[in-house]
């Protein structure tokens, strides 16, 4: 029964239905060539930086300006460098801040977001169309213009050199992105089922948890994906926050990182840089069909 | 009498009375749940979002040096940063030219691979992938440092032209008639977020509507321009709102490639980075708030414009 119910999507025809279909701007087989050429070589080179960094963090840092992608002289010597870390704080200290952090995110902001989202998608309360257009308009917010006086807030509260300015924020829901995405898809799912258990006597807490929540499993992975690669990547709120090198999430500790070693390790810096990109891709990788299509639908930016 | 005081006691006694007396009751329970479930958010708004921004605006009249207490300075701050604050409009000339230039450049790049791999490519997913991944790391510290080396006198871009038999030593990103331009490329390559979008509307677009203009003996250049164009306007339109929202904020990249000055010779400093040095460097934080409402104004404006623009140019379809 559960899967009968996910939102209406756009059914999206298979590789073979849509070769078998006539399209009428199906290219011609000369033009098929060249647009495949064409799509390889703009592939090679976005994706050619990438591969660089990679082949240059296993060199030593005397050939680190050659463009070729295979070292010539094989070396770990970056890694090795590279993980003895910043300030007498090893590198996997910073691995582990960040994939606390990003996990407290995660959490936070299921909880909140799917909660914020339920009132705005299924309860009707006073004022709901006001709050709604609210929520919608601080997705457009700058976060600059409230950066100073939560500064000021979050320092008076002694929450500088913790991870309260990180967790607090999400759990109180002002991801917005995130409330969107969940009120489209709780929108989406037939109003009829929380109907019949109202009629059975559920009231709002059990249809959430029991009905709700089981249904918008592909949102919420979606949610939790993208909170986990943004948290991952925040740069801004440790340099606000964050001045204890032992509490450095990775993106502060790679900066720290350029400063102690600018103009000799760099065969560390890339060790650590990509050290530091890989939960992203595996993150990409194994779920990638999830992300797109969150990207598809809501239109999140990475 | 005693019937009619009972009633008057007792109103849900009364047929007429007793629908409504439910519908009530459920209607006021409704009020508390929704607000029960609604209150992270709503604390969440007061205290982190909307009370700073009122916040902000109050700071914004005072002299504030973090250590002592905020004085009240009224208009001060907004006569300083518009007559004499030479950075000020240096860094808003930087980040309009930041986001004129490459937020264009991001759409054409998207929609033009878009349509590249709509129909029938081989490969697709990995197309999508490659195209994708950029946008999901663009923003690390780590790519950051990636751009660094590339565009530095002894970098990748300057390899690769030697490898072309150009011998250049320039460097890309140390001199400030080209740094910008490396951030705005950063931009650029980050077109895959987008260019899913427009994948995604693209797949919407009937069949039947490529083909009517076709029958109308209709050019491939004169199908994409008068047909895929107008009906992807509503999608352009979001994907540009986004793409210029997010331009506004751009930070990191700017902060990584000058080391948190904005040079060299201020050519990348964006302003956002302009803000974080006069908050937490200068630690003048009414004057920083100041700047942030000045932010505030300009992106209203801005979407404002886009919207005014959106409602002469965006198709809906044909009920509008």
């Amino acid at each position: 029964m559960t899967a009968t119910i996910t939102p209406p999507r756009e059914k999206r025809p298979t590789e073979k239905t849509r070769r078998r279909r006539y399209r009428p701007d199906e290219p011609t087989p000369p033009a098929r060539f060249l647009r495949q050429l064409l799509l390889i070589a703009i592939a090679v080179v976005m994706f050619y930086p990438l591969a660089w960094m990679v082949g240059a963090s296993f060199r030593p840092d005397s050939q680190i300006s050659d463009p070729g992608i295979l070292p010539s002289n094989f070396t770990l010597n970056g890694y090795e460098t590279g993980f003895q870390g910043v300030s007498g704080v090893s590198f996997w200290q910073f691995i582990l801040n960040s994939f606390l952090v990003a996990s407290l995110c995660v959490v936070a902001n299921l909880i909140a977001c799917s909660l914020t989202a339920y009132a705005f998608a299924r309860i009707n309360f006073r004022l709901k169309k006001l709050w709604f257009a609210i929520m919608i308009g601080t997705l457009l917010l700058p976060h600059h213009v409230i950066l100073i006086p939560q500064y000021l807030l979050f320092r008076d509260l002694h929450w500088i050199n913790t991870y309260l300015p990180f967790v607090i924020p999400k759990l109180l829901g002002t991801d917005a992105f995130f409330v969107f995405l969940l009120v489209q898809f709780f929108r989406a799912i037939p109003r009829d089922l929380d109907e019949a258990a109202r009629l059975d006597g559920c009231g709002h807490l059990r249809i959430f948890f029991k009905i709700m929540l089981p249904l918008a499993k592909p949102a919420l992975a979606t949610t939790a994906i993208f909170t986990f690669i943004y948290s991952w990547n925040d740069f801004f709120t440790p340099l606000i926050y964050l001045s204890d090198p032992h509490l450095y999430t990775l993106p502060l500790a790679l900066r720290a990182f350029i400063d102690t070693t600018s103009g000799s390790a760099f065969g560390a810096l890339f060790a650590m840089s990509v050290v530091s990109l890989l939960p992203v891709l595996g993150v990409f990788i194994a779920f990638q069909k999830l992300l797109v299509e969150g990207v598809a639908t809501t239109g999140m930016k990475g | 009498m005693s019937t009619l005081s009972t009633m008057r006691r007792h109103p849900e006694l009364t047929p007429a009375a007793k629908p409504k007396r439910k519908r009530k009751r459920r209607g006021n329970r409704d009020n508390l749940v929704g607000y029960l479930f609604l209150s992270p958010w709503l604390l969440g708004f007061v205290f982190i979002i909307g009370g700073p921004v009122v916040a902000s605006l109050w700071l914004s009249f005072t002299d504030y040096s973090i250590l002592g207490s905020p004085q009240w300075i009224g208009t001060k701050n907004y006569e300083i940063m518009f007559t004499q604050d030479d950075r000020f409009w240096h860094s808003l000339t930087v980040t309009l030219v930041y986001l004129v230039v490459s937020v264009p450049l991001v759409q054409a790049f998207a929609l033009f691979l878009a349509t590249m791999v709509n129909r029938g490519v081989r490969g697709l997913a990995i197309y999508r992938a490659i195209f994708y991944v950029p946008s999901l790391i663009g923003g690390s510290v780590a790519i950051a440092i990636l751009w660094r080396f590339l565009f530095a006198s002894d970098g990748l871009v300057n390899g690769a032209l030697r490898v072309l038999g150009i011998q250049s030593s320039y460097s890309w990103i140390g001199q400030p008639d080209t740094a910008l331009n490396t951030l705005i490329i950063l931009n650029v390559w980050q077109f895959g977020a987008a260019m899913i979008i427009y994948l995604a509307g693209l797949r919407q677009i009937p069949n039947e509507v490529q083909e009517a203009a076709i029958v109308d003996g209709a050019s491939p250049a004169r199908r994409f321009f008068s047909v895929t164009i107008p009906l992807l306007s509503p999608i352009i339109f979001f994907n540009v709102m986004m793409n210029m929202v997010g331009a506004f904020q751009a930070f990191n990249t700017a902060y990584i490639v000058s080391n948190g000055t904005g040079g060299p010779a201020d050519s990348t400093l964006f302003y956002t980075l302009y803000l974080y040095q006069r908050g937490f460097v200068d630690f003048d934080m009414g004057y920083a708030s100041a700047l942030g409402w000045v932010l505030l104004v300009i992106v209203g404006l801005a979407a404002a414009g886009l919207f005014a623009l959106s409602r002469r140019v965006v198709y809906y379809g044909d009920e509008r």
